[in-house]
């Protein structure tokens, strides 16, 4: 297991008195930097031989309206060759707003620097264009700053839409071009996968620019989160990533978890991470059948889905939901596990080969789909990391970085488990790294099966954290109380702020979680893996068709409940 | 910079360019195919709603009210299940009970259909049993005023049928119970569609069956 070594601190000589400050962060080191400093300090962390904090992880805002600087910017920056963790927090006054913009450091801020606009009004200047993302152009005011009223409703009316007439930026004049044609792709299409729309001008065939449009599922999950107990922010979760929406259960439940101090039984450790695998079998499954589907490889969606349909049989019995399982508590599971867990586990791992084989068969070495796919929307390594790209994707582009690997939470650490890591970053090598991915959570799960179900109880045995056993709760006084209080108060949650990540389905899946200790989060930020891979979207699709860009959306596997929460 | 900025693509073999593995797709589709045809199902499809998935006793279906022995609710409006809901689904106008001993009933109980989430919160908060969930996935409406179900309507579906109940408190041993019965049931083969068909086959049978079963005693 690498350790996080703390990065030394960037050459501050060349730096004004007091623009940086270093704290201890509960889970990584914290420097709060002044905004004057913030470009040229980003700027030596990334390009410091000794700290290069290449990948932007996150960027977010916070509200602390009893405070003289009212906003912080908080950046997540995450070193991959030093595997270090960064947490810089930018304060900024409530009359005055403005930060610099680090789109020229990293590539991944345009995106997160325009929600962190939307949501809590910061204006990021020299960003090429801040405008609204998440919400629409109708929307006034900054939906997560704490005086906003979480039940204000705009209406968008047809004369205010957002028209995008994407350009190309070459020096080309047009007059040597044929006629440029604007083509508008979705929100609603099957290709879309959920709701995005794309607008690209073609020249021809080819796709010269583009741009697209995202927000339509956008519901404030984070706001929401902030007026429920902690307990009931898991429903939410499940609809983040609903692919896999156990994964996000856990992710969550982790990072309370830890930010408490507590620690989950291990027989509900291990039935979590035997269901994330399954939940990201089940994903990969979803992903590279509906490419496969979108690609014209019909068969292969049927033979995906069946897999996906037994495992949903097996969440099913062991949470009474298939899609949105809600599955997992703070500190342990919603119930314990089947008695025929261990025979439904391995009759899947049985069944569930082969149909992955089926589909190896029919087009892994087909050359329809070779054509369709090799060198299609590639990427490299450091533009990959550039874009803040993580997870299966990033992996493609031959940059090895998995959290299981690099932070082996659970009991990563005890499996035996490879890392594949492919060099083309296109959309075969997203589709074979996914494959490859389904091989290797087989391999945990059986791996996790042989080392036998831990005896014990499934959730902690803690009144503060856990609801007790019914039977107490009907008879005993002292039961009876504490099962009313943590139904009416919440679990009481330290104050504290932490940053925990798992590895969603589609790369690093984080939480930042702010406690004021008032039985309500005061603030959580989900690194949503898939929010800046859809923002290099545009860049993929330059130059290539329309029926590329279709392939490539796809293959990057974008899931709009998770992409715009 | 650490990471390589050329990408390096896949290269064909050259069987691949000669398209020889479509030979081997086109046989993994022939089976599937001629299987399929031979009545070896390989698919998953159920016919709905002919036919029906077994779901599990923990499936979190539409919600029951239980009563008790003469037929009264059990809730005794404490809202606990109202503050337990993450969705904000059920509202509870509480009212004086005759009886000193339970003090208060629901006057009102109603669910929004349309609003649940049916994550199962109200059934951990009840601390009385009064709610607890069926396996009904049927709920479809007409419009939206009819997706708010009453308390006549949540108690109407109450019964012990085991069979009709999902996601409720349970206690190990009626746990272990359950499990010895499932296990009887599949004899260690997980097969929830066939379980389905098994159980739709007996049904139609059933009746005449014991139609004809009266008739020769």
């Amino acid at each position: 297991m690498p350790t996080a070594t703390i990065p030394a601190p960037p050459l501050l000589d060349s730096l004004p008195e007091g623009s940086v400050e270093v704290v201890e962060g509960l889970d990584q080191p914290t420097w709060i930097v002044r905004r004057d400093a913030l470009a040229q300090v980003a700027r030596q962390l990334r390009d410091d031989p000794e700290t290069q904090f290449d990948l932007l992880l996150d960027l977010c805002g916070v509200d602390y309206p009893d405070r003289d600087e009212r906003f912080e910017a908080v950046y997540h920056l995450y070193s991959l060759p030093r595997a270090a963790r960064l947490r810089l927090k930018v304060p900024v006054l409530e009359d005055d707003p403005v930060l610099p913009s680090l789109i020229d450091v990293w590539t991944a801020a345009d995106w997160f620097e325009r929600e962190a606009w939307d949501m809590f009004g910061l204006r990021f200047e020299g960003h090429p264009n801040l405008r609204r993302i998440l919400t629409h152009e109708a929307f006034q005011g900054h939906p997560l700053r704490k005086d906003y009223d979480p039940a204000r409703r705009w209406i968008l009316t047809e004369d205010k839409i957002y028209k995008p007439n994407p350009q190309p930026t070459g020096s080309e004049s047009v007059d040597d071009m044929f006629e440029r044609m604007t083509i508008n792709i979705g929100p609603s299409h099957p290709a879309m996968h959920g709701t995005f729309r794309v607008v690209a001008t073609l020249d021809g065939e080819v796709i010269v620019a583009s741009e697209v449009e995202i927000g339509y599922l956008h519901r404030c999950f984070e706001k929401m989160a902030e007026t429920h107990t902690w307990q009931q922010v898991i429903p939410y979760t499940d609809r983040l990533n609903y692919c896999s929406s156990f994964i996000n259960n856990v992710a969550y439940c982790r990072t309370v978890e830890k930010l408490m101090g507590i620690e989950a039984p291990p027989r509900a450790v291990w039935a979590q991470m035997i269901l994330s695998e399954f939940s990201r079998i089940m994903d990969h499954c979803v992903c590279n059948g509906s490419t496969l589907v979108d690609t014209g490889a019909l068969t292969n969606f049927w033979y995906m889905f069946q897999p996906r349909e037994e495992i949903y049989g097996l969440l099913e019995a062991c949470c009474g939901a298939r899609l949105t399982v809600s599955a997992c508590r703070i500190g342990g599971l919603l119930e314990d596990l089947p008695p025929d867990f261990e025979a439904r586990c391995r009759h899947l791992l049985e069944t569930v080969p082969e149909f992955i084989d089926d589909v190896d068969k029919v087009v892994t070495k087909n050359r329809i789909w070779l054509d369709r796919s090799v060198g299609v929307a590639a990427i490299s390594a450091e533009e990959a990391v550039d874009h803040g790209w993580t997870g299966p994707c990033l992996r493609a582009s031959g940059v090895d970085y998995d959290v299981r690997r690099a932070y082996p939470y659970d009991l990563y650490g005890e499996v035996d488990f490879e890392v594949p890591v492919f060099q083309g970053g296109d959309v075969f090598d997203r589709y074979r790294m996914r494959m490859e991915e389904i091989h290797q959570s087989l391999s945990i799960i059986r791996q996790l099966l042989d080392r036998g179900m831990p005896d014990g109880p499934y959730i902690v045995d803690d009144p503060h954290v856990a609801l007790p056993p019914k039977e107490d709760a009907y008879n005993q006084m002292e039961a009876m109380i504490y099962h009313f209080k943590l139904i009416m108060d919440g679990i009481q949650v330290p104050p504290g702020e932490l940053y925990h990540m798992v590895e969603g389905a589609n790369g690093e899946l984080g939480f930042y979680v702010i406690s004021d200790g008032s039985g309500k989060p005061y603030r959580i930020k989900v690194r949503p893996p898939c929010f800046p891979i859809m923002a290099s979207f545009s860049h993929l699709m330059q130059g290539g068709t329309i029926s590329d860009a279709i392939a490539t959306l796809g293959g990057l596997n974008i899931i709009a409940g998770e992409l715009e929460r | 910079m650490p990471h390589s900025d050329t990408p390096e693509p896949y290269r064909y073999t050259l069987a691949e360019r000669l398209y020889l593995p479509l030979l081997g797709g086109m046989w993994v589709t022939l089976r599937h195919f001629v299987g399929n045809l031979l009545g070896r199902r390989t698919s998953y499809t159920i016919e709905y709603p002919e036919e029906r998935r077994a779901y599990s006793h923990r499936f979190r279906g539409h919600h029951i009210l239980t009563s008790r022995p003469d037929g009264s609710l059990r809730c005794v409006a404490c809202f606990l299940c109202a503050t337990a809901c993450p969705a904000e689904c059920i509202h509870i106008e509480a009212g004086e009970h005759p009886d000193v001993n339970v003090e208060k009933y629901p006057v009102v109980y109603d669910i929004d259909m349309l609003r649940c989430v049916f994550c199962g919160y109200c059934v951990d908060a009840c601390p009385e049993e009064a709610i607890i969930m069926s396996n009904n996935y049927d709920m479809a409406f007409f419009n939206r005023a009819s997706s708010v179900v009453t308390k006549e309507e949540l108690q109407k579906p109450f019964t012990y049928d085991q069979a009709r109940l999902g996601y409720r408190p349970r206690y190990p041993e009626e746990e272990e119970q359950r499990a010895r019965a499932r296990r009887e049931l599949q004899a260690g083969r997980v097969d929830l569609v066939g379980e389905a068909r098994r159980r739709q086959e007996a049904a139609a049978a059933g009746p005449e069956s014991s139609k004809s079963a009266a008739a020769s005693s």
